[in-house]
């Protein structure tokens, strides 16, 4: 009995505590409604499944715990039974899968009018670059790394000189609002991650190789960027900002900002 | 000179050691063997528990532990996971319950290799010795986290990337040896040492999950192996399997064309068998437990075996549900996912049977039934929450967040647990020829049992929110409430008080291994072996001069018509009856 009431107690806890609680997920500030659907898919069919057999559980512990006299019943198995609960569970499978990997389709494609834009990760910090009117981004390697050459730019590289070079040192990043942008992501030492709650959209950054993701910025504001794949000793400290602006502001700020043809290094080098 | 046709028909004595030294230290007897693997795995296991609560302590009061400094804290939060995965649950289920359990169950009178067997152990215990001595190495332990990327591992970014990652790998290529050549053991023994009419379909479900996990394990810690030997040769000689060209403290580093990506696949391709490698055997023992504390067959036995079968051939194809955001090629999600979501089924299929064999049974809910319960309460929570992360799009907000800690904790830490305090508690009388406490086991259980759904039932609305994982300190983030910081320490109150709870646990046992009730030989009314033996605790040897006769399944409870609410595995069959059998 004790043991029963315990397990609904719990059932109506866990509900309880999903609706009191004051954390859920952030207001979404990116296109990403579907990952929030699959979600919320997700959530309503295992919720059910989790009240509907703990009550079961409890029914069980209550009504078939041993009394004087009683005795189990003597049944060895019962297919009908195991294959309906088998195609029920199938069936609830499709619905959760399916949604899931229709977004997730969407998640990889990245659409054709979508601006291009790099993070780079670096113990323990963020910085961006645009790859200018050109639309290309410069190729890089580790070799041109440098303190005049932060970003490892190929000095003979022209699609590098119109490069805008974003290496603050706060790590900010601004969007235009309702824009589509590629986020191409790439790491000088070690793995990082890509990180903005209310995107939503996450993804490592993998040294010796690119990775992306693509999203559009629905409505102003500044979200925090955070590293979400461990990265040594300053893991929790690795943060950035994006601020997402209307169109005007974002290109004013743009600005401010040099490009690759105008450093020493490109110079040096005799770059067009 | 006699000749054998099985192992089961050699009935000549074994070889008994004369020496308390040979009794229980070199010792070649299964049981002795057991009771070190489970002694040792349960001490490292403590010290994981310890580090465990210096986290949540630093998590709910930043900086008021001033030993508990960033390289500190990460390296408590490598050495817990690795320790409690691998040194603690994989050994205890396998080393510990699988050699005690499988030559009892199975009617043999030991492993069929006694010597590999202790061998095994003693290779175990170096293996915890090396990982305990990377304590006091120049830097301390790795704090790589327990999975152990590149190339944060052997950079100078992370705490103990000197010594202390080549401890860590030196470790695990010495567990590993271990396991092998137990698993090894295991395997071979469940095939050719089961005594006469034991056949598969007639073993009882925990040498099921013990066997099945066992070959897992053979397929799936070779690639751990040559991923740690791999990462050894980049960071001594300079190879460059998984280390491209890349920056460390500002000096390029002389590696170039590796693959970081390379070594997840090998992890996460040990690393989620692994799980099952924990689960099975648990899924195994409770399917016992509920049977026999429930005076009910386990349900759908047959279906039962064939998800064990089934859940272990498919844990081997869906490893890089781990790596949806690692950036991989992409359109790995789709079919790792929908593989992930196929396991799933039968997984369901054997939380219902569990459930139905509760149902119009006779529940006895003595303290190993509870433990049972709560196993199914907490894996019920665990295994759907796993469904969001194995859906590869529901993932990407969730992956690295706390929910990730909160699922896999219920799902493997938790429930496994669960059912290995079921499980002492329901073998202790066999082992020890004592009964332990029933008032301090179900205090034992009522205060673990909340106290962690109070634990990590937060942490997965913590990563709805999107707190991530792996940090140190939250700081000043906009958009994590302060209620988050009040959370933590609730957590934290409730994680010290279930690790204080042990503390019961561990005076309930020793104080009854001298005080406690002299138990009755099978106290359970069960029908397997290991309750059938002439003494109890079992002699070496098990089974006296002759071994014992199988004539039915482990499951024959309330039989109609039998005269108890049990009938032995070694009743011959009445003259009308007809046994239910596969």
């Amino acid at each position: 009995m004790r043991v029963a009431i315990v397990i609904v107690l719990l059932v109506i806890g866990s509900v309880a505590f999903h609706f009191l609680s004051p954390w859920w997920m952030t207001p979404i500030a990116s296109n990403w409604t579907e990952l929030d659907d699959a979600l919320i898919i997700t959530f309503w069919v295992c919720g059910a499944v989790f009240i509907a057999l703990n009550l079961f559980l409890a029914y069980c512990v209550y009504k078939f715990s041993h009394r004087e006299g009683s005795k189990a019943t003597y049944e060895p198995e019962n297919e009908a039974l195991e294959g309906r609960l088998t195609f029920w569970t199938a069936i609830g499978i499709v619905i959760m899968l399916a949604p899931g990997l229709i977004a997730w389709n969407k998640y990889i494609t990245v659409p054709d009018d979508a601006i291009t834009v790099e993070a780079v990760g670096q113990q323990w910090q963020w910085s961006f670059r645009f790859p200018g009117e050109d639309g290309v981004l410069g190729a890089v390697a580790t070799e041109h790394i440098s303190p005049d050459n932060p970003f490892g730019l190929n000095p003979g590289d022209p699609w590098g000189a119109d490069d805008i070079l974003i290496d603050d040192g706060f790590g900010e990043l601004h969007l235009p609002l309702d824009q589509p942008v590629k986020i191409v992501l790439r790491s000088n030492d070690v793995l990082h991650n890509f990180y903005v709650p209310q995107f939503r959209a996450k993804m490592d950054l993998v040294p010796g190789t690119f990775t992306y993701i693509w999203l559009t910025p629905t409505r102003t504001g500044e979200f925090e960027i955070l590293c979400a794949e461990y990265c040594g000793r300053s893991h929790y400290n690795m943060r950035g900002l994006v601020v997402v602006d209307e169109t005007p502001a974002f290109e004013e700020w743009l600005k401010e900002f040099p490009r690759f043809g105008q450093s020493d290094v490109a110079a040096a080098a005799g770059a067009p | 000179m006699t000749t054998y046709t099985t192992i089961a028909e050699d009935t000549r004595p074994l070889h008994h050691p004369k020496t308390w030294i040979g009794k229980y230290v070199w010792s070649q007897d299964h049981k002795v063997i057991a009771i070190q693997y489970s002694l040792t795995a349960v001490g490292v296991g403590l010290v994981a528990l310890v580090l465990s609560g210096l986290m949540r302590m630093q998590l709910a009061f930043p900086g008021m532990l001033e030993f508990i400094t960033p390289d500190a804290y990460y390296q408590f939060v490598t050495m817990h996971g690795m320790i409690m995965v691998i040194y603690l649950l994989t050994a205890l289920l396998l080393g510990g319950f699988g050699n005690y359990m499988i030559p009892l169950m199975i009617g043999a009178r030991d492993m069929v290799f006694p010597f590999v067997n202790m061998l095994s152990y003693w290779v175990y215990l170096l293996s915890v010795i090396v990982l305990m001595a990377s304590f006091f190495v120049p830097g301390g332990p790795t704090g790589a986290g327990w999975t152990l990327y590149p190339p944060q591992a052997i950079t100078e970014g992370t705490p103990g990337a000197g010594w202390g990652i080549i401890m860590m790998l030196t470790s695990l290529a010495i567990f590993i040896v271990a396991f092998t050549m137990g698993g090894l053991n295991y395997v071979t023994t469940v095939l050719q040492a089961r005594t006469k009419g034991m056949t598969l379909m007639r073993m009882p479900c925990t040498i099921w999950g013990i066997f099945v996990a066992t070959i897992l394990g053979l397929l799936a810690f070779p690639a751990l192996f040559v991923a740690a030997i791999m990462m050894t040769l980049d960071n001594t000689i300079g190879t460059s399997f998984f280390m491209p060209a890349i920056i460390s403290n500002n000096v390029a580093l002389d590696h170039s064309g590796g693959s970081p990506i390379l070594f997840q696949h090998l992890f996460w391709f040990f690393g989620h068998p692994e799980v099952y490698i924990v689960a099975l055997p648990a899924f195994g023992i409770v399917s016992d437990l509920i049977a026999t504390h429930a005076r009910k067959n386990i349900f759908g036995y047959r279906m039962m075996v064939w998800a064990i079968i089934i859940i272990g051939a498919l844990s081997f194809i869906v490893w890089a549900h781990h790596m949806y955001v690692s950036g991989m090629n992409p359109y790995f999600g789709f079919f790792f996912a929908t593989s992930t979501l196929i396991i799933a089924v039968p997984t369901a299929i054997k939380v219902y049977n569990w459930v139905l064999t509760l149902w119009r049974g006779d529940i006895h809910l003595r303290v190993p039934m509870l433990f049972a319960i709560g196993f199914i309460f907490t894996f019920i929570h665990g295994g759907l929450t796993g469904l969001f992360l194995g859906n590869v799009s529901v993932d990407v907000p969730l992956s690295d967040t706390y929910f990730v800690i909160g699922h896999f904790h219920m799902v493997m830490g938790v429930s496994p647990i669960m059912v290995v305090f079921g499980a002492i508690y329901h073998w202790y009388p066999k082992i020890t020829g004592r009964m332990w406490d029933t008032m301090l086991g179900q205090a034992h259980f009522w205060i673990t049992f909340l106290g962690v759904y109070a634990i990590y039932l937060p942490m997965h609305y913590l990563g709805f929110l999107g707190v991530p994982r792996r940090y140190y300190e939250m700081g000043e983030t906009a958009f994590v409430p302060e209620s988050v910081h009040l959370a933590n320490v609730g957590i934290t109150i409730a994680a010290l008080t279930v690790g204080a709870a042990q503390l019961i646990f561990f005076y309930n046992l020793i104080y009854s291994y001298f005080k406690g009730r002299k138990a009755d030989p099978n106290p359970w009314g069960a029908t397997s072996l290991e309750w059938l033996t002439p003494d109890t605790p079992p002699a070496h040897g098990n089974w006296g001069p002759d071994l014992p006769k199988v004539y039915r399944w482990a499951y024959d409870y309330s039989v109609p018509g039998a005269a108890q609410d049990f009938i032995p595995q070694t009743t011959p069959p009445g003259p009308d009856e007809t046994p239910h059998d596969h």
